[in-house]
């Protein structure tokens, strides 16, 4: 089998050159054959590439410990659940993942295309074949996942502790499928540059394929943030590790491009920004698989470390210098068609947040790579911590809260003052009276009082467009009210969608705001000892440690500590953390022992124990109690983000809001032409 | 095998089992009764069956474990051991750590003697160097970490409003003077809409 998924590892490795030759050729000839060879060339890859894949998942499930990839990453007795994410569990599978993943995204690209946007197709497929060789280079030549050992262990190292987790059987693809889906739009951006057809086209033709890229990396993003949360023990969720911030980079540019895409749309303008915002998240994709694999930075995911380091180098350093290469030559023909009328308008308010979201993702680039940055100047490898980008990020990051609840309530092209009193009223009130609320009830810490009161102008924006909306069906069609709502989002899934997005958000920055009032204490406590703590509610929590117990588990031996909690005296419930000694089928410890937490959560706080290990081996454990204020919002948040974004990306809403739009604008043109008879 | 060998080879390993049992039991380490279970009052623990199991063993938690001045402290600097963690979460967190444990005591022993906060840090500076800081001082190569981000945000809203000015006169410009900034549409176009969109909805 081993041979089997090498074999079309290389044939996957010619199909690829050749459709990108065929497609690049074909697409500047402009011959048949040449295209339709692209095309099936791309269909070729993926069959390939799902045949390693499947290979490998044979030589997984069947442990054969001769492949050194099987002996790596799983071991007789490690669950199957997780033998099945142990594909990308290590970096030779991830890459084979990657380029699969790519292939699909690129055959689904060449079916579900719209006959009109074809011109691009062959150029989208070279680049898909260009993109899916390297990535099979990488494999061949320094991490092959079929490679085989000189002898066959009698067990596997079994899987990282930290990976068996279900929050990492469904975080790394996601995450992987945000970043290989970016491929797709900057295919067609590429496509765009080189066939020099510039004008809105290669936008409609990206339009799904750059809200999945972000849903996938927003959906990854999240589920990271759960498992780090779950996971790592140390009770939050976000530290800034470079793994984490070469997630969110291409996030926060294809964020900026999903605002700024409407003004070209809409007015014809900003196209060499937008081209340029999408060049750069395919970069910063790459870059950001780069980090995770390469250990060029250190970060926590040094489990991904290895030496492909330099082939993601120089693949970025070529695709860079060649891709500006064709963006100069081609900067004559993006020319604007429209100029922005006004510093009052929904144009500049998107731009004012492009700058907010590319002004994030600079200083998080920035200081990701400040080690290599400043050792390269000064000889000395300086690490930038959390404080360092909080310095920067938390002001313009309030600063972006605050334009999502300005944007929409400024007008396309030039607002006047009787508009603006009008949009603003109910927004700012609801800010102000958020503060004052929070105020009076004593919360004097400044960045949650803002974030606070921010958080309510936005939601007073939604709230008054989802309710100027549903007033207008209710009037306009007598729609009752919840048919008016669902209506309203059903006809113009892209506007309303997005403001569940900013819901989303909202309910991100209140939850950001909770880890200002983190309160945790460590106790070593005999069975029958307790310790209290007082949680920033005005209640309080005790902790009353049982007993400690041993037993084995599937693949593990677990230490749990059993804790009665109870609030203001009353019984709440047991938590019980655990230490998991991972072991082989033969009962060898494979790794240190890990800490599984105990968390409960609820809307108002969590509380996180850990159960760090015992004194002298008796039943007297250590812990560390935490209550983390609101985080319950953060995953929730989250899921509203994604639901926005489904909302968006559902099919048939363009042609329901143009309909809208069409009868809107009918009845306007019949009575300015009875008005004017 | 025949039936009575097979039942005498039963027999003899039974009693080998016995006696492999009897001596388990004299055993001293396993006859010693395990300290008494103290539920629900507290007091003496009871040993684990395999401490190896859940990891290192800890040293109990004291009062100055607790202290907000010291982990205020433990939270300036950084662990060594690779985890890119403070000293404090390092070692409230990676249990496994042999780094952050001997940086706390050394951080509780200096504060003994009578060293303020900053004088503690400053001591582990002499000793690691500044990368020992979880924030690098704000000087040098530094300052580009601290203040570039602004620098270039600032510029580019700088840049940006200029642009809008510009941009916001050359439309101006192009629509000539006394001509308003929202066009009114004439009845030939909005004939024209209202033909297109009854097209579209056909």
């Amino acid at each position: 089998m081993s041979m089997l998924g090498h074999l079309a590892l290389w044939i996957a490795f010619l199909i690829g050159i050749w459709g990108a030759a065929a497609g690049f050729t074909g697409g500047r000839t402009g011959r048949p054959d040449l295209q339709r060879s692209a095309r099936n060339a791309v269909f070729a890859l993926a069959v390939t590439l799902l045949i390693a894949v499947f290979a490998i998942e044979w030589l997984l499930f069947a442990r054969d410990f001769n492949v050194s990839y099987v002996a790596a990453e799983t071991s007789r007795n490690l669950p199957i659940f997780y033998t099945w994410s142990a594909l990308y569990a290590g970096q030779p599978g991830s890459l084979l993942f990657w380029a699969t993943v790519l292939s699909v995204f690129g055959s689904l690209a060449m079916l579900l295309t719209a006959p009109r946007h074809r011109i691009y197709l062959p150029y989208v497929a070279a680049v898909v074949c260009v993109v899916a060789v390297f990535f099979i280079t990488v494999m061949l030549g320094a991490a092959n996942p079929f490679a085989r050992l000189p002898y066959t262990p009698p067990d596997g190292n079994g899987m990282n502790p930290q990976l068996q987790n279900p929050g990492m059987v469904f975080h790394p693809p996601m995450l992987y499928l945000g970043y290989i889906s970016i491929t797709i739009p900057f295919a067609f951006a590429v496509a765009a540059l080189l066939s020099r057809r510039l004008d809105v086209d290669w936008l409609v033709a990206i339009r799904k394929w750059t809200i999945l890229s972000w849903l996938f990396l927003s959906i990854g993003i999240c589920l990271g943030m759960w498992w780090a949360y779950v996971e790592l023990g140390w009770g939050g969720y976000w530290a800034w590790d470079p793994v984490e911030n070469a997630s969110f980079l291409p996030w926060l540019v294809m964020t900026a491009f999903l605002h700024s895409v409407m003004i070209q749309e809409k007015r014809g303008m900003l196209k060499k920004w937008n081209l340029g915002l999408i060049l750069a998240a395919w970069v910063l994709s790459i870059f950001g698989t780069f980090i995770t694999r390469s250990g060029v930075i250190q970060s926590v995911h040094s489990f991904t470390q290895s030496p492909v380091g330099g082939y993601f180098s120089a693949f970025l350093i070529v695709s860079v210098i060649l891709l500006t290469i064709l963006y100069v030559t081609r900067l004559p023909l993006l020319r604007t068609e429209a100029y922005l009328e006004s510093l009052v308008s929904r144009e500049a308010t998107f731009l004012f947040n492009n700058l907010m979201l590319v002004g994030i993702a600079v200083t998080v680039f920035t200081l990701t790579v400040f080690p290599i940055l400043s050792e390269a100047f000064t000889g000395n490898k300086i690490q930038m911590k959390p404080p360092a980008f909080d310095l920067v990020n938390v002001p313009l990051g309030l600063a972006l809260l605050a334009l999502t609840g300005i944007g929409p309530l400024i007008a396309w092209r030039r607002a006047s003052i009787p508009n603006l009193k009008r949009q603003f009223i109910v927004p700012v009130t609801a800010g102000v009276l958020a503060a004052a609320v929070i105020l009076l009830l004593g919360m004097r810490q400044v960045w949650p009082v803002i974030t606070i009161s921010l958080a309510s102008f936005v939601l007073g924006t939604v709230g008054q467009e989802f309710v100027r909306g549903v007033r207008a069906r209710h009037r306009q069609y007598g729609e009752i009210y919840p048919l008016a709502f669902f209506r309203l989002i059903a006809r113009n899934r892209r506007r309303y969608g997005g403001y569940v997005v900013h819901t989303g958000i909202v309910m991100l920055f209140v939850a950001f705001t909770g880890m200002a009032f983190k309160i945790e204490t460590e106790a070593s406590l005999k069975p029958g000892e307790s310790v209290s703590l007082r949680s920033p509610y005005g209640w309080t929590y005790t902790f009353k440690h049982l007993g400690v117990s041993q037993y084995d588990a599937l693949n593990r031996q677990i230490t749990a500590g059993t804790v009665i909690v109870s609030r203001d005296g009353k019984t709440i419930g047991t938590m019980v953390p655990e230490k998991r000694q991972h072991v082989d089928s033969f009962g060898r410890p494979t790794f240190e022992p890990a800490t599984a937490v105990a968390i409960r959560s609820d809307v108002r706080e969590d509380l996180y124990v850990v159960l760090g290990g015992v004194v002298d081996g008796t039943e007297t454990a250590v812990y560390r109690f935490t209550i983390n204020p609101l985080v319950w919002w953060v995953w929730y948040g989250g899921l509203v983000v994604a639901l926005g974004g489904v909302i968006v990306m559902w099919p048939g809403g363009t042609v329901g809001s143009n309909r809208v739009a069409s009868g809107y604008a009918a009845k306007l043109a019949a009575e300015s032409q009875v008005t004017g008879a | 095998m025949k039936r009575r060998a097979f039942v005498l080879a039963a027999a003899g390993a039974a009693l080998a089992l016995d006696r492999a049992a009897a001596r388990e039991l004299q055993n001293p380490a396993r006859a010693a009764p395990p300290p008494a279970d103290t539920l629900p009052d507290g007091g003496a623990a009871g040993q684990l069956a395999d401490p190896d199991r859940a990891g290192r063993p800890l040293d109990p938690i004291t009062a100055r474990d607790n202290d907000a001045a010291i982990q205020a402290v433990e939270k300036r600097l950084q662990c060594t051991c690779g985890c890119g963690l403070d000293v404090y979460t390092c070692r409230t967190t990676d249990f496994s750590c042999t780094y952050s444990p001997r940086y706390h005591r050394q951080v509780l022993a200096l504060a003994a003697a009578g060293m303020t906060g900053d004088e503690i840090v400053a001591e582990f500076v002499k000793e690691h160097g500044e990368s020992i800081l979880m924030s690098p001082p704000r000087r040098g190569f530094a300052l580009v970490g601290y203040y570039g981000p602004w620098i270039l945000v600032g510029l580019a809203a700088a840049g940006l409003v200029l642009a809008l000015r510009g941009w916001s006169r050359r439309a101006a410009a192009a629509r000539g003077p006394g001509e308003p900034a929202l066009a009114v549409p004439t009845p030939e176009e909005l004939e024209l809409v209202r033909r297109e969109l009854q097209r579209f909805e056909s």
